[in-house]
């Protein structure tokens, strides 16, 4: 089975900034990984169950004690750019694009 | 030359730091001695952290001069693969997008191991976010197997296998999310476990694929990595998927012997595509565990066809999802040149993440999107089921498995690089433990024509890991093996 992939929709969705050269690429690789991913199907019977985490944890809870978080100053520290206590972006309103 | 402290097990530098034969600072000293001699060569660290191992091992000799009794792993120098968050040092995960990142935190699983007094030489380069099985998806440039410059250390933990191959440090911790630590533990000569799934606490390893992700310990003996295990392992509340459970003492039954044992061996595992050395020096092995008592048999995992299709949809949908958070925002670089906010984020990660991380982003996107989320990944999940069923029926007839780790030895650099496919097929034997959440352990087993190493897995059931301790323990004894790469020769 042949996979048509969508790259740039899948791009978009990924908010991955490709070139020409690496869509063209992973076009034919990820049809090739996805041919073989694909053979999952042949065997995942309806009554078949999926497993999300081998180990199942549920409601997993800890004593509601307060502990200190991080002050403000290091959460920030490794921001690209920041003022004023807050993460710094470029304008938020989309450019015509 | 002749062993230099750094090239001893860390079970015995414990023994002689207690017994005042040697200081900490001196096995350090060792340590970043070697280090200097062999690193531009192999390349295994991203980031040296001399200072503060000497300060370290200086705080830890005053304090042993007080008389107060200090842990097996005080003093003993070991290095983090930089997926592993270190508070204040560097932590890039390979990649140019954390190539600055300081992270305000520790990981747990390195919180313990320096609580109990252990040493940090340095952080060790990895595949891009721990994507990769030979190493050459760091971005920082690939790691030199120590038994041969020319060939991959395997991946993507193959800084931290490197380095102990060399005796740059004494031991290290990895990351094992499809075969990690367990492939490069094999393809450098030396032992890498992946504990149970939970057993040793994600907080502060950097995310891959979260389902998959396990903090696993690479070293030069079994009994160092059940030292390490036990020193790391345990429930922590930062991370929900932590295992709630007692930790044993993994040293109490590690001489037992495997008289008894009822030892599986992988019928798939010794099909096509594994190297003739490979699967002779494994059978080899499996011969002398019958002959020190254990029952040998042939276990099958029927849908052993299966994990790599499986997993190649489960692990790089997670990758998709949990690499969102490199937006350009918070932390790590930040492409200049954005018209907006999201044009920013689009150029940030267009630039920032390699080819391999790119790939598996689109991958995962892809395969959680709409319209093709059935098809792939929830098909994956039942597959998973399916893994973790073959494993329930196999281990009520035996007590561990055996398999080859990889169905190769080091392969050269550059080799699979334009191939993922064939690349993927290294970790076809280590990632159905992933897959199911059970402990497997590489142990080295022989050198091939070539001379380099050959490793044999030992899988076992949830919270299996003293039973493979005690077999691996009992092969490697009986094996006898030195391994020492020949680059050490001229050290």
């Amino acid at each position: 089975m042949a996979v048509e992939i969508d790259i740039d929709h899948v791009a978009r969705l990924a908010r991955l900034a490709l070139t020409d050269e690496e869509k063209a690429q992973l076009r034919s690789q990820l049809a090739l990984i996805l041919e073989h991913a694909a053979k999952v199907g042949e065997v995942a019977a309806e009554d078949v169950p999926p497993t999300a985490y081998a180990i199942p944890r549920a409601n997993v809870y800890r004593e509601d004690t307060p502990e200190p978080s991080i002050p403000q100053g290091e959460a920030l520290a490794n921001a690209p750019e920041r003022e004023d206590g807050r993460f710094k972006v470029p304008r938020i309103v989309e450019a015509d694009r | 030359m002749t062993e230099a402290l750094c090239d001893l097990a860390g079970s015995e530098l414990a023994t002689k730091i207690a017994g005042g034969e040697v200081s900490a600072t001196e096995v350090v000293e060792s340590s970043l001695e070697r280090i200097e001699a062999v690193d531009d060569e192999i390349h295994a660290f991203l980031t040296r952290t001399p200072e503060v191992a000497l300060e370290r091992a200086a705080e830890l000799d005053a304090h042993r001069g007080s008389g107060a009794p200090q842990h097996a792993v005080a003093g003993i120098p070991l290095a983090l693969k930089d997926v592993l968050a270190t508070m204040g040092i560097r932590t890039t995960c390979g990649s140019l997008i954390l190539e600055n990142y300081l992270p305000p935190y520790e990981s747990t699983a390195w919180a313990r191991l320096s609580g109990h007094g252990s040493v940090l030489a340095g952080k060790t380069n990895c595949d891009e976010f721990a994507m990769g099985s030979s190493n050459e998806n760091s971005a920082y440039g690939p790691v030199r197997n120590p038994w041969d410059l020319e060939r991959v250390p395997g991946g993507s933990s193959g800084g931290s296998a490197a380095a102990v191959a060399a005796g740059e440090v004494v031991w290290a911790l990895g990351t094992d999310t499809g075969g990690s630590v367990r492939q490069p533990a094999s393809l450098c000569g030396v032992v890498g476990l992946k504990p149970t799934y939970g057993l040793v606490s994600r907080y502060g390893l950097i995310a891959f694929a979260s389902s998959l992700d396990t903090v696993g310990t690479i070293t030069r003996s079994v009994r160092d990595a059940a030292v390490l295990l036990g020193a790391m392992a345990g429930k922590d509340h930062r991370d929900a998927t932590s295992l709630d459970e007692d930790v044993p003492d993994y040293l109490a039954g590690l001489e037992e012997g495997v008289d008894g044992l009822r030892v599986g061996v992988v019928a798939e595992a010794f099909g096509e595509g594994v190297e003739p050395g490979v699967r002779d020096s494994v059978r080899a092995s499996v011969d002398r565990l019958a002959n020190l008592g254990a029952s040998v048999g042939e276990a099958a995992l029927p849908h052993a066809e299966y994990t790599l299709p499986a997993y190649y949809l489960i692990a790089p949908s997670e990758a998709s999802s949990n690499l969102a958070r490199y937006d350009g925002v918070r932390y790590g670089y930040r492409a200049e040149g954005g018209t907006d906010s999201i044009d920013m984020m689009f150029r940030t990660r267009g630039e920032g993440f390699g080819p391999e991380v790119k790939r598996r982003i689109m991958l995962g996107t892809y395969a959680l999107s709409a319209g093709y989320y059935d098809a792939y990944y929830g098909q994956a999940q039942k597959v998973r089921t399916l893994i973790i069923r073959d494993y329930e029926k196999a281990f009520a007839d035996f007590d561990v498995l055996v398999s080859p780790t990889s169905p190769t030895t080091a392969f050269r650099v550059g080799e699979k690089v334009d191939d993922p496919m064939a690349m993927y097929l290294n970790d076809i034997f280590t990632i159905p433990a992933n897959l199911a959440g059970v402990p497997a352990i590489s142990v080295p087993c022989g050198l091939d024509d070539a001379g380099l190493p050959i490793g044999l897995q030992l899988t076992a059931p949830v919270l299996g890991e003293s039973v493979l301790f005690r077999t691996a323990h009992s092969l490697e004894r009986d094996l006898g093996l030195v391994l020492r790469p020949p680059l050490l020769a001229g050290v």
